[in-house]
């Protein structure tokens, strides 16, 4: 490079460069690091190289262990439920209706709301709207205060996951359906296919890219939860829906254990990219060329 | 379709929507009820609409205020993300060379980072500029647009790298022979062809920036930087839930939102499409 570009390339990049490294480069750098040191946090107090202990330690602790089963179990149901209902809103409001903008308009809703409010409106309905509701109706088995029984708290963490995505992925899912070329489907129609054999055998086969996407969104989205988590259960009852991300902040910032910490916060990102890149590679190679 | 069962199709459509949209309902209804009221029946409608709990919300969130500071951080963010990163994308696509490449690796492979992983460092190094750099960066409210920037930088250099690809180079060539300077063919030809592009990135990060609540809640303490979302943590935090006052709380916090949202609609539907997409 010409001495001119140089200065050009570096007043146009450095900036956000410099911003980025501090921010997320050397972060994740010292992150590493501190994984293998011991320390509680206290800028006076020794920070002791301890090697893979805190890893060693992470085996051994049955609350990390029973938040990363809640966790897995939480991201599949999650994952079936905001999917098959982003999926149907998307089949619902593709038909050139006058209604379907509305529709979609109140479908998304919700996404713009913030995990945290949506977490405190829930709860609400969960202690004292369903409370009431199990009152009027005497379905009191299935219309109780969800959030005081740990399955069903996990379920009601679900419900709002869903309820927060479902809209997102619709968005997705419909830009996928319009650029499936209506020649095909209406061609599929004359040679005699019902519309669950268009669906089945045309839209999904040619909506992958969309799947592709909204797994990665939802599974990742899942997996990273933390403010639903805190405003709505806030890991309870009894540690019963502390997630991955909640567990983590609990041992750095709650217990001062920021070496241990720290090192399940490397081992969660080493989760997050081997479970999402799998996904990736798994559901590209079901694509199809058009 | 026949016409008949088209309408009836229309009316479906929107009583689902509506359905699905009911949470809001019971959190607007309840937000106007006395106590007894709301214990009596929570999903009816309110008797007497009465303001005096929006008002006692008001004064407990210290609404206007952190209204005012999510406004301020929301803003800042956005406005130095969309400048620094169309900026920094243009010159990684016009340049063809190992580190241009190698700044688009780092910010491209760093995308699956979690929060969690970075934020005790983070706030290490946070404190380490602080204390030995002199600048403010916690507790302020430029500290947390700084780290904002750094952690939109990814997705909106990644947006912005993929758009300007497809933009053909001649008309900037041609501004360069005229003389212009790389700031002026940047400026005045290249940021506003960029446009659609910059409201995609615009509306991501408004909405990433105004619902964030883990990095505010790290990086603030003083009552008054705090923002909507952490007014709402500790309006939920410091007392018993009464919930009447609670969901009138709640129904302010979301009425910036559902202005921001019937104004950009079209934009915001758009632009998550897109942001996703590619």
């Amino acid at each position: 490079m010409k001495r001119k570009d140089k200065f050009w390339f570096g007043l146009f990049t450095m900036p956000l460069f410099i911003i980025f490294t501090t921010v997320v480069i050397i972060p994740f750098i010292i992150g590493v690091a501190y994984s293998f040191i011991s320390w509680d946090g206290i800028a006076s107090n020794p920070k002791v190289f301890v090697g893979l202990d805190n890893y060693v330690t992470i085996f051994h602790d049955e609350r990390f262990f029973s938040s990363a089963r809640h966790t897995l179990e939480f991201t599949l149901l999650a994952l079936v439920s905001v999917n098959l209902l982003g999926l149907a809103f998307s089949l619902l409001v593709t038909n050139g209706l006058r209604t379907s903008k509305l529709a979609r308009t109140f479908f998304f809703m919700p996404n713009l709301i913030g995990g945290l409010i949506l977490g405190y409106i829930w709860k609400f309905i969960f202690t004292d709207g369903f409370k009431f509701l199990g009152g009027k109706t005497g379905l009191e088995e299935i219309f109780f205060n969800w959030l005081i029984s740990p399955r069903f708290a996990l379920y009601a963490l679900v419900i709002v996951f869903t309820w927060q995505m479902a809209g997102y992925t619709m968005i997705i899912y419909i830009a996928g359906i319009q650029g499936i070329p209506d020649e095909l489907l209406e061609a599929a129609k004359v040679d005699g296919a019902n519309w669950w054999h268009r669906l089945t055998k045309i839209t999904f086969p040619l909506l992958m890219p969309s799947f592709t996407i909204c797994l990665f969104m939802t599974l990742s989205g899942a997996f990273k939860i933390y403010d639903v988590n805190l405003s709505l259960t806030n890991g309870g009852p009894v540690h019963s829906t502390e997630m991955f991300a909640m567990n983590i902040f609990n041992e750095i910032f709650g217990y001062g254990r920021y070496g241990v910490g720290q090192a399940k916060a490397i081992l969660f990102f080493l989760i997050v990219a081997l479970v999402t890149l799998t996904q990736v590679i798994i559901t590209k190679k079901k694509e199809v060329q058009m | 379709m026949r016409r008949t069962s088209r309408a009836i199709y229309s009316i479906l459509l929107v009583v689902l929507a509506l359905i699905f949209l009911s949470p809001i309902y019971i959190m607007i209804v309840n937000s106007f009820k006395t106590r007894a009221e709301l214990y009596n029946n929570a999903l009816a409608l309110p008797e007497s609409f009465s303001l005096q709990y929006f008002e006692a919300a008001m004064k407990k969130m210290n609404f206007l205020t952190v209204l005012g500071n999510s406004a301020f951080v929301t803003v800042g963010t956005v406005v130095f993300v969309v400048i620094l990163s169309s900026m920094t994308a243009w010159m990684l696509v016009r340049t063809d060379n190992k580190l241009s490449k190698f700044m688009f690796m780092a910010f491209i492979s760093t995308m699956l980072i979690p929060f969690q992983t970075l934020m005790m460092p983070l706030m290490q190094v946070m404190d380490w500029i602080r204390t030995h750099l002199h600048i403010p960066m916690l507790n302020t409210h430029g500290g947390l647009i700084f780290m904002n920037i750094g952690f939109h930088a990814s997705i909106a250099v990644f947006l912005y790298h993929g758009f300007i690809k497809s933009v053909p180079i001649a008309l900037e060539e041609a501004a360069t022979l005229d003389g212009c300077s790389k700031f002026g063919v940047f400026w005045r030809i290249v940021f506003p062809m960029l446009k659609t592009i910059t409201i995609t990135v615009a509306i991501l990060d408004v909405i990433s920036t105004w619902n964030d609540y883990l990095l505010p809640s790290l990086v603030l303490s003083d009552k008054g930087l705090r923002t909507i979302q952490l007014s709402t943590f500790y309006f939920f935090g410091e007392f018993t839930i009464v919930w009447n006052q609670a969901m009138a709380g709640l129904t302010l916090t979301i009425i910036p939102v559902v202005i921001f949202y019937a104004i950009a609609q079209k934009y915001i539907i758009k632009g998550i499409a897109e942001g996703a997409v590619k």
